[in-house]
């Protein structure tokens, strides 16, 4: 945490919030339609595979999937919230927690067997 | 809205209220990690029909289809992803209100009024969507009550689709304050925590529409 | 260990700190986190006094084989409540009076980052507290126990009103502990004064930093399994409806990945007031500070890896079991570690040992007891023979009365003078001790027996012969002797209130930041916002810190002469929370409470959100 520098000058922090921008480089127009194009991208691919029979029912599936879901999660969190901007305590808080919800949904389709049955022989 | 610490002292220099939503966020995610969590334990142990990805004839004869309709969803899956671009345009031009607007460009993308109104449109499409999806599946036999898969993903979308109403009424406040009197680069805090709940719940319906729609 | 002369304050009174605010209007519409800290203080107490009543009607049935005080429907309904009066109502809120009176003091703020959701956290968990107790005077209080195992908790097992107003009570005490959670997040990370680093906090301020955390994760998963227990008993879904081919073990696990960090929620609150109490004692610096923090965010991560230990007799399999039971016992290496730093603490200290000290040291020794007893069960073998059997019940109350409530006794001994002004009396405290000291130990100890002799839980009765009669007479006393415990803190407490020896700004010589202004504290805490450059600034700061002290240890001047701007008054979020509550009675009463709920809570809230904080800055 980048601790106690900053602003002791109640004028200097109200003026720093005048300009809206709260510490963070917010990307433009020409970095959100990228963005967007992607995610789109990402989204046609995901569903186009799915109406390919045989590689839907391939091993490979639900492992594409899962990734390119993945990194339509990470860029809409990196970009559209800036998270890659912003103040790495803003990505503590939310990647703290993240971790902690992803493993204990690991744990849980783990103990409920659901995890056996998808990866395992046979299905 | 007000604004509490802005004038006070803080350790850090940023604003409490944007620590706030990061941490609501943080919670969030162990919210719909449970909903998530359950409706994928529970996916293939309904007894009876109907099934998301499998046909199904019961024992009275009744032919059911899989259910999920995935170009539906598709197209509200991207109806969604629209709204966070138009979202993240919403708070560009709020915070760039004061900038100088030389090109008709520049006019449409430094309206947060227009965008604020695309985001709330996109978001209530989305709903309505939703809501053709949950009708459409009451009428082909599936409601809250009719086995697990049903309980667990009206469960699981419904608090989706309460979150993202929630993001509507909240865009649709911000627009009135628009109106009202104007938002400007003092606003762009109250904007920018708007914009991080609704693209978490963006994010949100990412996960869901990976997990429970395509995954078969 | 040099000790910064405390300036001498000008006149010593407990003088009401706030001019013009009194009566019960000025306590509605507090947003003031200290008041809001006396609040949760008071009815916190009053709801462990509710508690400790529970626990001794059902002390008075099972004193002798085949009691018959109450009955067995009754009893359900009595265990059920003491278990979720004690956690939810009387140890989380007694640890949130703390947060409230303590955090922004210790690091150095004028109030929490959200005064008005502080108020309305309070309140929800004021109307939420009634509305889970009130059903026990007309027979319906909840009885699945505090756990309420699904499907035994659903319709069809349990068609009365009981379940219901234990799945919307603890719905609606959920939000007071989200809401609280995020202030204070936001709190520890933003409003530390300048100097006041993270490694410079107190340790409790860690602690409860840690905790909130454990709060913000653990409460949105038991949120689902209610919300899922909920929509089935009102609407029909089947999430625990075993013929419809619902897994009986969903609930289970959903509740205790809430249920494991609640524990450390429960406890490490107390950890962090004991961490204050034994360097103010010993007067000497807390041993490897830098560990206990480590150690703590370390209980508090691998919190989330147990929850499955509770449940090692339904049978996960050989991977879930050693895997939970190796994390199990990894968690007791950071536990461990916090105790011997402790005992380092006060070794070779100058110790003092006032009531508050031994209520610190009483913590030690049980809740090290408690401890052991839990690794004892972290083995899966060991653990089919002590589940549900009073030996749990023997180690879970030597970890919660034996730790957090001796913590927070503790807690109340050493910072009753600065939340009144006054000291509560030693002599009686020291009474006090001796007495719950004996009582904890006679209840509590012989259940360890009585448990190995396989005397179940949550049994209403039981025959003579089976060797647990003498176990359960002595179990008996000893919950009339913490009866009699209690009466003399109680009768301490409200004396001492009125009657007690004027503190002073710093009665123990402590050294840390909420010691440097006057008890009570004027309502802005600090006149300047305090310079930090220690962890103890009273004991080894330099001149800056002496001026911070010496200059907020003056009183007598009204934040008007300071120019210091304080948030509104107001009733806006007492009436949100009420609003709220109305709206969850409507399932159980008449379904159009609901919607009104719901719409004077919408108007409440915009009203709340619209209106200003506090006046206009110059």
């Amino acid at each position: 945490m980048e601790h106690d520098s900053t602003h002791s000058d109640p004028v200097a922090v109200a003026d720093h919030h005048a300009h809206g921008d709260d510490d963070a480089y917010h990307p433009g127009w020409s970095t959100y339609w990228k963005v967007a194009l992607i995610l789109l991208v990402i989204t046609v691919v995901e569903v186009w595979i799915y109406y390919i029979p045989s590689f839907s029912a391939s091993r490979a599936f639900v492992p594409s999937l899962l990734a390119m879901s993945a990194i339509k999660f990470g860029i809409v969190v990196a970009f559209y919230m800036h998270l890659k901007y912003d103040h790495k305590l803003f990505r503590a808080l939310f990647t703290g927690p993240l971790f902690i919800a992803a493993t204990t949904l690991i744990a849980l389709l783990f103990l409920f067997g659901q995890l056996v049955a998808r990866f395992g022989p046979g299905k | 809205m007000s604004a509490p610490a802005a004038a006070h002292y803080t350790s850090t220099g940023l604003d409490s209220r944007k620590i706030a939503i990061w941490a609501f966020i943080g919670s969030e995610c162990m919210l719909f990690v449970s909903l998530i969590s359950t409706y994928l334990i529970y996916k293939g142990r309904s007894i009876v029909g109907p099934f998301p990805h499998e046909a199904w004839t019961s024992p009275s004869g009744q032919h059911f289809k899989p259910i999920l309709n995935i170009p539906v969803t598709s197209a509200s899956t991207f109806v969604l992803l629209m709204s966070s671009l138009a979202m993240v345009l919403a708070l560009s031009a709020v915070q760039n209100k004061e900038l100088p607007k030389r090109t008709t460009g520049d006019r449409i993308l430094g309206s947060s009024k227009l965008w604020l109104w695309m985001t709330a449109l996109l978001g209530t499409t989305f709903l309505g969507f939703q809501a053709f999806e949950f009708t459409s599946f009451v009428h082909e036999g599936l409601t809250i009550r009719t086995n697990l898969f049903g309980s667990s993903f009206f469960t699981l979308t419904g608090f989706h689709g309460a979150h993202v109403t929630a993001g509507v009424i909240w865009l649709l406040t911000l627009l009135a304050i628009d109106y009202r009197r104007g938002l400007g680069p003092k606003d762009a805090l109250n904007v920018d925590i708007a914009a991080l709940y609704w693209h978490f719940v963006d994010v949100v319906w990412i996960a869901i529409f990976t997990l429970v729609y395509l995954i078969k | 260990m040099a000790t910064t002369a405390l300036p001498t304050t000008g006149t010593l009174t407990a003088a009401p700190a706030y001019e013009g605010q009194s009566g019960i209007w000025s306590w509605l519409t507090t947003v003031d986190h200290k008041r809001i800290g006396v609040l949760y203080l008071f009815t916190a107490l009053t709801f462990f006094l509710i508690g400790g009543l529970e626990a001794e009607i059902i002390r008075l049935q099972l004193q002798g084989p085949n009691g018959h005080v109450v009955s067995a429907e009754l009893y359900n309904q009595l265990f059920t409540m003491h278990g979720t009066t004690m956690i939810f109502l009387a140890i989380m809120p007694l640890s949130a009076a703390f947060f409230n009176f303590l955090i922004p003091l210790q690091i150095g703020a004028r109030d929490v980052a959200f005064p008005r959701l502080n108020a309305f956290s309070y309140w929800v968990y004021l109307f939420g507290g009634i509305f889970i107790t009130l059903p026990i005077l007309f027979n319906v209080a909840p009885n699945g126990g505090w756990f309420g195992y699904a499907p035994l908790s659903t319709r069809p097992f349990a068609p009365g009103l009981n379940i219901d107003f234990w799945v919307i009570g603890l719905q609606i005490l959920g939000v007071s502990s989200l809401a609280a959670a995020f202030n204070f997040i936001t709190t520890i990370i933003n409003l530390r004064a300048p100097g006041m680093t993270l490694m410079r906090m107190p340790m409790f301020t860690w602690m409860s930093f840690v905790v909130q955390f454990l709060l913000v994760l653990a409460f949105p998963v038991i949120t689902v399994a209610l919300v899922f227990l909920l929509f089935d008993r009102f609407f029909g879904t089947q999430f625990y409806e075993i013929a419809a081919g619902a897994d009986p073990l969903l609930w289970q696990h959903l509740f205790w990945i809430f249920g494991h960090p609640e524990v450390y929620i429960l406890v490490l609150p107390a950890f962090g007031l004991v961490s204050e109490v034994l360097p103010t004692f010993s007067s000497k610096p807390l041993f490897g500070y830098p560990v206990m923090v480590y150690s703590g965010m370390l209980i508090g991560v691998l919190g989330f890896g147990v929850w499955a230990h509770h449940m090692f007799a339904v049978g996960m399999g050989p991977i879930g079991d050693s895997v939970f039971s190796l994390v199990t016992m990894l968690i007791a290496i950071p536990t461990g570690v916090k105790i011997f730093n402790w005992i380092a603490t006060m070794a070779q200290g100058q110790l003092r040992f006032t009531t508050s000290m031994m209520f610190g040291i009483g913590l030690i020794a049980l809740f090290t007891i408690g401890g052991i007893s839990g690794v004892m069960h972290s083995s899966p073998p060991a653990d089919l023979q002590q589940t549900d059997t009073y030996f749990i019940v023997a180690h879970f109350h030597y970890v919660l009365f034996g730790g957090s409530i001796m913590g927070i006794f503790a807690g109340i001994y050493l910072y009753f003078p600065k939340i009144t002004g006054r000291m509560l009396d030693e002599g009686l405290g020291k009474i006090h001790f001796w007495v719950n000291f004996v009582g904890m130990n006679l209840t509590f100890f012989p259940m360890h027996f009585s448990g190995m002799l396989g005397m179940p839980r949550r049994i209403y009765t039981y025959d003579s012969g089976q060797g647990w009669d003498t176990f359960n007479m002595m179990s008996s006393i000893g919950a009339y002797i913490l009866a009699v415990a209690t009466m003399i803190f109680v009768y301490n407490f409200l004396k001492s209130r009125k009657h007690g020896a004027i503190a002073g700004a710093n009665p123990w010589g402590a050294g840390t930041l909420e010691w440097t202004i006057p008890s009570p504290p004027p309502e802005y805490n600090f006149a300047v916002l305090p310079t930090v450059t220690s962890r103890y600034p009273l004991w080894e700061g330099d001149e800056r810190d002496a001026e911070s002290a010496r200059i907020n240890s003056q009183e007598g001047k009204t934040a008007d002469e300071l120019h210091i701007v304080l948030p509104y008054n107001t009733i806006k979020p007492m009436i949100v929370a009420g609003s709220m509550v109305i709206m969850f009675c409507g399932l159980i009463f008449a379904k159009p409470l609901i919607f009104i709920g719901a719409a004077s809570m919408v108007v409440s809230l915009y009203s709340w959100l619209l209106s200003p904080l506090e006046p206009e800055h110059h």
